[in-house]
């Protein structure tokens, strides 16, 4: 009798522990995301709010904030024509994704097609160091290398929008690589096989058929290496010079919307037009990475395999 | 999965720890300063009684350097019960945090009243130096000494070889800051009389503007006389060399004062500090040290419009 009481108190208790535990997961689980959720709606809500007040407070021309490529803030007769960063912020992604694109995608096919075991064991690790360099040390390197080496090569000063472009290729080459390889690998076996079978070469199996099969994959991987491009402020700020015109030539010195904002942030004060006219910048990067996410959203659902 | 959820969550809950410490270290702060303030009206003839608490420090990197190793020397040998934190962060979130309450003490390059958006009404201007600063070229382009006129030529890109001026026959490269520095626009003001520069390079730090000024053929910028040293040739204006002598005297006329802004009237701590500031010791000693100029020994004044007018 009594045995069989225990018996069935060790069971409820289990029963009621194992509900108790279920509920503490719930709880972890819940509040993770909805502290995750409040924290991005946060920063949304807070970039638009004051991102848009130098329209509505501080009355600047959205069409001159867009399409004017004066940017004279300080003057005596402030002008507020962003055109000069937004075009050297596309300029910038634009053409180190033209740059990495073949690059990280040719590393990736190296890695997984052509040698897949030494890639393994040396190429990856070593790409993956790379990863986690910080970008101020990318800048650096620039800084002491590369522009001087510009400025001897083909004149000029050296900081130019390419020395810019070159820095950020290499910053985002192992973001591309990686995320390139792993949407190779993760392409069924059974390709490859039935390609072979039908007497397909290395390079045919390559070219028709694992590439189209991975064709949203490495867009993806290219996209999220812009997105981390056009973020990018410190190691651009130190090579490209930083000017508030357009450049004529990829070895002029030019300036991204990153950069504005971190050589003005700390000097203009809270609630001015200067300052007003950063968070606008600000603003404009989000949507602009929103953009990025929401295509690589779109292409991830068209992935068929 | 039940590790690794655990796992997350720790981590969140200790970023909210440290939120959670930071802020309450902000309301300790102010306890603390009231606390000492009353103290301090009690002890006030005492000159040795050290008055402990904590005073927050924001603004002109320019300043950091000085007021920094001030502050350090202060903890050290002056008041050991004192906490005195010194943030750069650039005149403007100085003179935005002092007004909003944020921090005790505001350092900014340029008068409260040259910014928009500051009530510089309840501002009490503090001016604890003077820096002086000078246009310094690459040293092979030949040139050592501009008339006020060259000068202006050469930043609004009037003259774009230093041939034209007298030096080698190279391009002139602008080294600028950013349109908002307050170096900028002593540099403007006072240099340039209020021409608006040509476009070149753009840098923020001293550092980086010195070392592009050294490696740059045919380089200028501008730069604090403490961060001046032999890599770069400093040029004199008008035949006025850049020192703190001619400074002191009136005749070198591109300098500015470091202002450390108090909301309302400063009292206990905050106060002690400034008038530490202020003091011989560090006026007479470390100022100059710093490459600062000592604001006491100024012989001519300037007021918020740039109006000069000789001292006594």
């Amino acid at each position: 009798m009594d045995q069989g009481r225990a018996s069935e108190r060790l069971l409820t208790q289990r029963k009621g522990q194992k509900r108790q535990s279920e509920r503490k997961g719930k709880i972890i689980v819940y509040t993770a995301a909805t502290i995750t959720i409040v924290a991005t709606l946060a920063v949304t809500f807070f970039l638009t709010q004051r991102g848009l007040q130098s329209f509505f407070v501080s009355g600047i021309n959205p069409l001159e904030f867009f399409t004017s490529a004066n940017w004279n803030p300080s003057g005596a007769d402030p002008s507020y024509g962003a055109l000069a960063f937004i075009f050297g912020s596309l300029a910038v992604t634009l053409l180190s994704a033209i740059i990495v694109a073949p690059l990280g995608i040719g590393t990736a096919i190296f890695m997984t097609e052509i040698a897949p075991r030494w890639g393994k064991r040396i190429l990856q690790p070593v790409i993956e160091i790379l990863v986690g360099i910080p970008s101020v040390v990318y800048g650096y390197i620039g800084l002491t290398v590369l522009v001087p080496w510009i400025r001897d090569t083909f004149g000029g000063s050296g900081y130019s929008l390419v020395a810019g472009v070159v820095v950020v290729s290499v910053m985002i080459l192992p973001t591309v690589t990686t995320l390139s390889a792993d949407s190779l690998k993760s392409l069924p076996d059974g390709l490859r096989d039935s390609s072979y079978a039908l007497g397909a070469t290395r390079w045919q199996t390559i070219r028709r058929v694992l590439l189209p099969a991975a064709i949203p994959g490495l867009l993806t991987a290219v996209i999220l290496g812009m997105a981390r491009a056009i973020g990018e402020a410190l190691a651009i700020q130190m090579v490209i010079g930083n000017t508030r015109i357009i450049p004529d030539s990829l070895l002029d010195p030019a300036a991204t919307m990153t950069t504005i904002i971190t050589l003005n942030m700390g000097h203009t004060t809270f609630g001015s037009a200067e300052n007003n006219v950063l968070w606008t910048l600000g603003l404009l990067l989000m949507v602009m990475s929103y953009i990025l996410v929401l295509t690589v959203r779109y292409l991830a659902s068209r992935r068929k395999v | 999965m039940k590790k690794k959820a655990l796992f997350a969550f720790s981590g969140l809950m200790l970023t909210f720890a440290l939120v959670a410490c930071n802020g309450d270290e902000e309301s300790n702060e102010t306890v603390d300063e009231a606390a000492s303030g009353g103290n301090d009206s009690e002890t006030d003839s005492e000159a040795s009684a050290a008055t402990s608490g904590t005073v927050t420090l924001a603004g002109s990197s320019a300043m950091q350097p000085l007021i920094g190793a001030a502050a350090e020397i202060y903890m050290g040998e002056v008041n050991t019960e004192a906490d005195i934190q010194v943030q750069a962060g650039g005149s403007g979130a100085g003179l935005s945090q002092v007004s909003q309450g944020q921090v005790d003490i505001g350092n900014s390059d340029l008068f409260a009243e040259e910014e928009d958006n500051i009530p510089h009404e309840d501002l009490v201007d503090h001016r604890v130096a003077v820096v002086g600063m000078g246009a310094v070229a690459n040293p092979g382009v030949g040139v050592d000494d501009l008339t006020q006129d060259e000068l202006i030529d050469v930043w609004t890109g009037e003259v774009t070889n230093w041939s034209e001026v007298g030096g080698e026959d190279v391009d002139i490269t602008l080294v600028n800051r950013p349109d908002s520095s307050g170096t900028r626009a002593t540099f403007v003001d006072y240099a340039l009389e209020g021409a608006e520069p040509a476009e070149g390079i753009t840098e923020d730090s001293s550092n980086t503007v010195r070392q592009i000024v050294a490696d740059t053929e045919g380089a200028i910028g501008y730069l604090a006389f403490s961060h001046i040293d032999d890599s770069v040739a400093a040029l004199s204006i008008d035949g006025v060399e850049p020192n703190a002598e001619n400074v002191q005297a009136g005749e070198f006329p591109i300098w500015a004062y470091q202002h450390s802004y108090t909301n309302g009237e400063p009292d206990g701590l905050v106060k002690e500090f400034l008038d530490y500031l202020l003091s011989e010791e560090i006026q007479s000693t470390l100022i100059p040290e710093q490459g600062y100029i000592s604001v006491t020994e100024m012989q001519v004044e300037r007021d918020a419009e740039g109006n000069e007018t000789p001292v006594e």
